[in-house]
């Protein structure tokens, strides 16, 4: 399972379906702490250049098994563990990731592998010091993709599993289970349920609640950079899937 | 395969009833021989009359342009190789192996993912959950195990294609130079493999020896092994 984290640093993650808002979310957060001189490293699920080639391959071709996919992905983290969390956390920075293991957990068990495997292969991580889950039902979900995004993708859909031919109706049937899993995962880890069907000023204030909860007392590395100096990262708020 | 068995849970996904192949796997380090014996008990087999497909480390064609683009820059982490070089495994188990099986063919694999294991716990990685990640793989019914000492290997190299950057292990350093490097890295890897013998049931062949002598060994092997398939299968 998941160690503790021992680090100087603090681990705060978003977890949610796509359409959730979590994304939004972490955006504001970021920029928040930010500007109240706290030191903060970004990172997101499947971002990695390492893997990058590969998954457009596998995604282009529709190549991918759910094993093939899970490791593919287990890859690309373990690549941005190890060169960007861990050592930002080591330096006591606070670490903000959009998804993190328990997306493995969720959609890599929807598609049928097994949660006992899965779980092993992410072991080597830590658990996060704070675990926002971003709750909302399927068809606002639905409603936001597509009304900010032309159509979704193959993988998104879950259209490998064969439940649909139509993409949205394999689509919500794949959410659905990924749904599931996250709602088990909910008391498994502590997530801390925000509301993702609010508006995002009420969110956010949830949001910043949550952090101060976890940052009380906690001193960690200040950021020596005045802010207006650095580029802010990821302006525009956004919906979007990653997968 | 009489019966279908798999190190762990194996893909709960996919359905898998009857598989009248054979899994017979080459396994030992650099510089062993291996693919030289794999050609030459491809041609045995087809003239006998078996279907042949040969299969091997990095041959995915999902993951091999990856793997090769980052091998080059040198910058995986024993971590990260280990998990790319599963991806590569579970594609060729799920796409080629297993499909190939279902048809009835003799699957030689050139390595399996004990060679993976090897290298990882070299590099440090957790032995137990290195076995774990590869409890989506078939058992083989056959795990030939090809051992030479380190002056053999040493020998080939020079005489075959010289050595390596990652046959030497230089990505951690295990000297300052490649040969060096090469000697305690295969050292260390043989030991993991003579490790692995007992414990996944391999069979051990002298591979110090000419390779028309291993070979004869081999094809005896198999011959036994296929027999025992037919018996059980019949």
């Amino acid at each position: 399972m998941l160690k503790l984290n021992t680090s100087k640093g603090k681990l705060i993650v978003v977890e949610g379906i796509d359409g959730s808002g979590k994304s939004t979310q972490i955006d504001l957060l970021t920029k928040w702490l930010r500007t109240q001189g706290k030191l903060v490293y970004f990172s997101e699920w499947n971002s990695s250049p390492l893997v990058k080639s590969t998954t457009r391959l596998g995604k282009q071709e529709k190549m991918f098994t759910p094993t093939s996919f899970s490791l593919l992905q287990a890859t690309d983290f373990v690549h941005r563990w190890e060169n960007h969390i861990l050592p930002m956390l080591k330096v006591g920075a606070i670490v903000l990731a959009d998804r993190y293991a328990f997306t493995a957990y969720a959609r890599d068990v929807a598609r049928g592998v097994d949660p006992e495997w899965v779980r092993n292969l992410y072991s080597f991580a830590l658990m996060p010091d704070l675990v926002m889950y971003f709750r909302i039902p399927l068809d606002t979900a639905v409603e936001r993709i597509l009304s900010s995004r032309a159509k979704i993708k193959y993988y998104e859909a879950g259209m490998d599993l064969g439940l649909s031919k139509d993409k949205l109706t394999s689509f919500r049937m794949f959410q659905k289970k990924v749904i599931q899993q996250y709602e088990r995962m909910v008391p498994e880890f502590n997530f801390v349920v925000i509301d993702g069907a609010t508006s995002v000023e009420k969110q956010q204030k949830e949001v910043r609640a949550a952090v101060k909860g976890i940052l009380g007392g906690w001193i960690g590395q200040h950021d020596t950079i005045p802010v207006k100096k650095k580029p802010l990262h990821r302006i525009v708020a956004k919906v979007e899937g990653e997968e | 395969m009489t019966e279908t068995v798999f190190y762990g849970s194996g893909f709960p996904y996919r359905q898998i009833k009857h598989m009248p192949g054979m899994l017979i796997v080459l396994e030992g380090t650099d510089g062993v021989g291996r693919s030289m014996q794999i050609d030459m008990l491809s041609h045995w087999l087809e003239e006998e009359g078996y279907a042949v497909s040969n299969t091997g480390l990095k041959r995915s064609p999902l993951t091999q342009p990856g793997l090769d683009e980052a091998k080059l820059g040198h910058t995986l982490s024993p971590l990260t190789l280990s998990l790319f070089y599963a991806t590569d495994f579970t594609d060729r188990l799920e796409n080629q192996i297993i499909p190939a099986l279902k048809a009835g063919f003799i699957v030689l694999s050139d390595r399996y993912f004990y060679s993976t294991i090897a290298r990882d716990v070299v590099r440090g990685a957790d032995p137990e959950w290195v076995r774990k990640v590869y409890g989506f793989a078939l058992k083989p019914d056959l795990v030939l195990y090809l051992k030479a000492d380190v002056p053999t290997l040493v020998t080939r190299m020079v005489n075959g294609r010289g050595f390596d950057y990652w046959e030497s292990g230089m990505d951690i350093r295990c000297a300052d130079n490649l040969y060096d490097s090469f000697c305690v890295y295969q050292d260390l890897l043989i030991r993991q493999f003579d490790q692995m013998a007992a414990e996944y049931g391999f069979v051990t062949i002298d591979a110090t020896r000419p390779a028309e002598a291993i070979n004869k060994d081999l094809q005896k092997l198999i011959r036994k092994s296929i027999g025992k398939h037919m018996h059980k299968a019949a």
